[in-house]
């Protein structure tokens, strides 16, 4: 590829103005001549059967234009609706009402008769696993393992099963120290001889650690107006990704995706919970298919609580054994999630696969079981998973190096993965799987220089007044990239390139940075460069979801696919006019010409009038056949525009992509009022190629301050007595503010490139979670001993609670504090 | 004009003959169905406001918020609810010259106010933006940008009392506002660089 100018420098991207003027346009903020507004009737109670609807009383107040339920949804076969005839959670939708106004839809879901049956319900997954437990749904308690795919079959759905532990399994650990109950799990793998590991040992530790669950909270709540016309659905919606959220919207309508155009240009957050969108999209759909009018749902932070989706929560215990320097031997990881009332979720498995990635064990086990309680829906948070392993894991790695007198840095450093490391289960044939690249020595090697690790050392546990110093340090890793998307591309006679992106804008950039990789490749300046996003009437190509850090990588590779298309085709025009082989040409000043010969060529804008006057494969007219039926399409709805670059990412990888990132922290606790402030932070990210450099040091920092907040303040509480979520405010779910943090926060990258992809990119935006929650533990840990907490946030309370009476008084296992 | 606090905003409502019960934060549109009892608070009243330096005459509710009749009737969408309850600052405009909640003021208190939205920055002779804007601009200050246009309100607030503050004095001076995005290092260093450009404008 030619050396790229764009890709690695910072540029202002083209919807900035739009924000810093208030005229982007997030999905609240669209209008329609006749719109109604909806609200929603919640459910009361954690679990209970809809028995009658009375919606006389409401159906006779003015204003009132139509009520959704869920029997106007189509069933998804068991997957969760916008709508429910069972509830399962406390403020899950029961119905919608459409009226002219807000207040006319109030007072119509004040007139409204429900007639609910409770049922039996649990919010913490330990209470569902005791004998007699209740069950959160009335075929069962926990999804049993996934079922093995079927060749040329949809995935089934995972069953749900009832399992319940014995009084022995909760008396045997509940009581000492409250470390986790082992009972049955119901997945497991293994690799390598435990046993051996742990016999060979220097020291082994048996640990228990709780992990939050939060609600995700982005700042823009899941607001959606929609709207028909000609039998399509127009759906102005705020979502993670654009053209992979059609299919969904599609589903939960029960239309084809033929007939949706979803429009989101802006999204103001989601952090994993709009990945693919959301189910509640629905709602204003198909009340505006009822209502035959425009229908606005705006979501409150309240409503946002409920099914505004969260993290899950995972409990884990881990027993491992290390040698005198440090190095693992043996890990024997146990966990129980919490998936709340949908699901199933799969962090366990990531937060498995991450343990033995970061601390890559001689030998491990590794056992889940994966509880359904009635709690809020839970979705990936940022980090799902491997965020949750370095709660459980790091806590142990912090106290071993205690034990063992060793350096944070170095006994994480023994442990580091490095180039193709192995992680994760044995396959059937006793292979297990290893990543594309991973430079993690050479990260905690930068952090110790950048962060002046030794000094801070010195002074680490020394008291100031009522102040105690501590660091940390912690590796956080998370997959960073998938292959396989497809690209267009279109040079048109005005002498410019469009890209046609259908990444989400969230904000980090990616939908634009792909088009610069296309740019790199055709040396085409950035001003003549314009991206098409936001709309999927707009003709978009199959694009990954913009969840898991996956876009950058996903979609360089397929833009520099489309692009390197392109090029070809300049080539092939040239020799065609103007004789030789397609080798013979180059590129450059945005012509296409022959090589020691500058003078013979052609500009893009002429190589675009051929194209069209080519035709075929050059316009668009005839199409690669490995893209997908997506792409085909919308490259249809640019044909004869111009020079046509449309490609399927089909590039070779070795192994799966990852990235990891590094954080340092230095905290100060009062022990006189338990507060514990941040003091310093970095962040070091071993992310592959850097793309976008002012956008990678914000998804360092950003990534970096949400695990921050796990670490010191952010969680939810729900009621043990009433199963009701009670953190339904920013004032009670605790995210951090801007006095919460550092006025400077430190990031640098490596800028090592990952061998396995063209542009040498990675993703970003999960690691810095695990690392800012890790690091910010350690350095409490650090402060006030390894001993004082087993859950997180780290509270003030927690904290003088643990120093008063020189131990830890949380309490040890409940969920949900 | 009183801080806007809760309760101020509370006995505001009780004045305005509503109830502060949470139907006051819904939002009754334009187009009120001709018939309908009145429920308490329903009747609007035409009045005009001073909107970014133009007079707009509205019909608003007794009980209707500033940022309602900003995004609802005036068309004004770039003031963001993030909470509705004065929680993140999203919703922030300044009102004379002073940063409040406009999720949390009542539209009719502000009758005889300069009410300045993110709209209202740029030079509407020559559309140049705002220094605060460029700033913010030329650093990519924000990522979703959700909360950008509280961020920017606040922050200009902030300066015409303070227009020289430290690091640490503007971090203070915007921390009524949230970001989930959260880099507030960025953010910081982007306002920062209004500050500035707010500075050598005023010289100028």
């Amino acid at each position: 590829m030619p050396d790229g100018k764009l890709v690695g420098s910072n540029y202002i991207p083209p919807d900035h103005i739009a924000k810093v003027t208030g005229r982007a346009k997030y999905a609240e903020d669209f209008r329609a001549d006749g719109m109604l507004f909806t609200k929603l009737l919640l459910s009361p109670m954690p679990h209970a059967r809809v028995l009658y609807i009375d919606k006389e009383g409401a159906l006779a107040l003015p204003g009132v234009k139509a009520i959704l339920t869920a029997d106007d949804l189509p069933d998804l076969n068991g997957a969760e609706k916008a709508l429910t005839n069972e509830p399962l959670y406390a403020g899950e939708p029961i119905l919608a009402i459409a009226a002219v106004d807000e207040a006319s839809a109030a007072a119509a879901i004040e007139a409204i008769q429900v007639d609910l049956e409770p049922l039996p319900w649990v919010i913490d997954p330990l209470d569902s696993l005791r004998p007699g437990g209740p069950n959160a749904r009335r075929n069962g308690n926990v999804w049993a393992a996934p079922q093995p795919p079927v060749p040329g079959a949809p995935p089934a759905p995972p069953p749900v099963d009832t399992v319940k532990w014995t009084e022995q399994d909760f008396t045997d650990d509940e009581g000492e120290g409250g470390r986790l109950p082992m009972g049955r799990a119901l997945e497991e793998w293994s690799f390598g001889d435990l046993e051996a590991g742990f016999t060979k040992a220097d020291l082994v530790l048996d640990e228990t650690f709780v992990v939050q669950s939060t609600g995700h909270h982005p700042m823009e709540t899941r607001s959606a107006m929609a709207y028909w016309q000609n039998g399509k659905l127009y759906l102005h919606a705020s979502t993670q990704s654009v053209a992979a959220t059609v299919a969904g919207i599609a589903r939960w309508c029960g239309i084809t995706p033929a007939d949706v155009v979803l429009i989101c240009e802006f999204t103001g957050g989601g952090f994993g919970s709009k990945g693919a969108g959301a189910v509640s999209s629905a709602i204003p759909a198909m009340l505006s298919k009822k209502a035959n009018a425009p229908v606005m749902m705006r979501i409150s932070r309240e409503e946002e609580s409920y099914i505004g989706r969260a993290r899950t929560n995972m409990s884990g215990r881990a027993r491992v054994g290390f040698m005198k320097d440090g190095k693992i031997t043996a890990l024997d990881l146990f966990l129980v999630q919490d998936s709340g009332a949908y699901g199933p979720m799969g962090d366990h498995r990531s937060a498995g696969n991450a343990a033995s990635l970061i601390y890559q064990p001689g030998a491990m086990r590794w056992r889940a079981i994966n509880v359904i309680t009635n709690t809020p829906p839970r979705t990936q948070q940022r980090s799902p998973g491997p965020m949750q392993a370095d709660g459980i894991m790091e806590g142990i790695v912090t106290k071993a190096a205690k034990q063992l007198g060793l350096d944070q840095v170095a006994i994480r450093r023994i442990n580091a993965p490095e180039g193709k490391a192995i992680y994760g289960p044995p396959n059937p044939n006793g292979t297990r799987l290893h990543t594309t690249s991973a430079f993690v020595k050479e990260a905690l090697d930068r952090g110790v220089e950048v962060f002046d690790w030794e000094a801070r050392k010195a002074r680490s546990g020394q008291r100031r007044g009522p102040k105690v110093s501590g660091i940390g340090v912690a590796v956080g890793p998370h997959g960073a990239g998938s292959v396989g998307f497809d690209s267009i591309m279109t040079i048109r006679p005005d002498g410019r390139l469009y890209v046609q992106s259908g990444v989400g804008n969230l904000g980090t950039h990616s939908v634009f940075d792909l088009a610069r990789a296309a740019a790199d490749v055709l040396a085409m300046p950035w001003e003549k460069v314009e991206v098409i996003w936001g709309n999927t009437g707009k003709h978009l190509p199959n694009t990954c979801l913009s969840v898991g850090s996956q876009t950058t990588h996903a979609m360089t590779r397929a833009n520099h696919a489309g692009a390197m298309d392109a090029k070809r085709k300049l080539q092939e025009i040239a020799a065609m006019d103007l004789g030789g082989s397609p080798d013979d040409y180059d590129i450059g000043n945005e012509r296409v010409f022959r090589r020691g010969n500058p003078g013979r060529g052609l500009s893009y804008a002429q190589a675009a009038k051929r194209a069209i006057e080519l035709g075929g494969r050059f316009d668009g007219h005839a199409l690669p056949d490995e893209i997908h039926q997506i792409t085909k399409t919308s490259a249809a709805g640019l044909v004869g525009l111009g020079l046509m670059g449309v490609a399927k990412d089909t590039y070779p990888r070795d192994g799966n992509t990852f990235s990891f990132v590094v954080g340092f922290a230095e905290v100060e606790v009062d022990v006189e009022t338990g507060k514990v402030t941040l003091v310093d932070y970095l962040s070091v990210g071993d992310v592959g190629k850097i793309v976008n450099p002012r956008s990678l040091m914000a998804q360092l920092n950003g990534g970096s301050c949400l695990g921050i907040a796990h670490a010191l303040c952010q969680k939810w509480v729900i009621d043990p007595q009433y199963g009701v979520t009670l953190a339904r405010r920013f004032h009670h779910n605790k995210p951090l503010t801007i006095l919460d943090v550092p006025n400077r926060l430190q990031a640098t990258a490596l800028d090592l490139p990952d061998p396995e992809t063209p542009v040498g990119a990675r993703g970003v935006g999960e690691p810095p979670v695990g690392a800012g929650y890790g690091a910010v533990l350690n350095a409490i840990a650090d402060a006030i001993g390894v001993d004082a907490f087993r859950r997180a946030p780290v509270t003030a309370d927690i904290v003088l609670m643990s120093l008063e009476h020189g131990r830890r008084m949380h309490e040890p296992l409940r969920a949900h504090l | 004009m009183d801080p806007v606090t809760r309760r101020n905003f509370i006995k505001s409502v009780i004045a305005a003959g509503a109830t502060a019960s949470s139907v006051g934060y819904l939002f009754r549109g334009p187009n009120t169905v001709i018939g309908q009892s009145s429920a308490p608070g329903a009747v609007e009243r035409l009045i005009t406001l001073n909107v970014n330096g133009q007079m707009r005459r509205v019909d608003v509710l007794k009980n209707e918020t500033l940022a309602m009749t900003l995004r609802y009737k005036l068309g004004l969408t770039g003031t963001k609810l993030g909470c509705d309850r004065a929680e993140c600052g999203a919703c922030t405009v300044l009102i004379d010259d002073v940063p409040h909640y406009s999720c949390s003021v009542l539209t009719h208190t502000v009758r005889s106010r300069a009410v300045m939205s993110i709209e209202g920055l740029e030079n509407p002779a020559t559309g140049e933006l705002h220094p605060m804007q460029r700033g913010v601009v030329e650093e990519q200050g924000f990522q979703c940008a959700f909360c950008m246009p509280g961020f920017i309100m606040s922050a200009i607030g902030f300066l015409k009392v303070n227009p020289i503050p430290t690091r640490q004095e503007l971090a203070h001076g915007v921390s009524g506002n949230l970001c989930r995005c959260q880099d507030y290092d960025k953010i910081l260093t982007a306002l920062t660089k209004g500050a500035e450009y707010m500075r050598g404008a005023s010289n100028a």
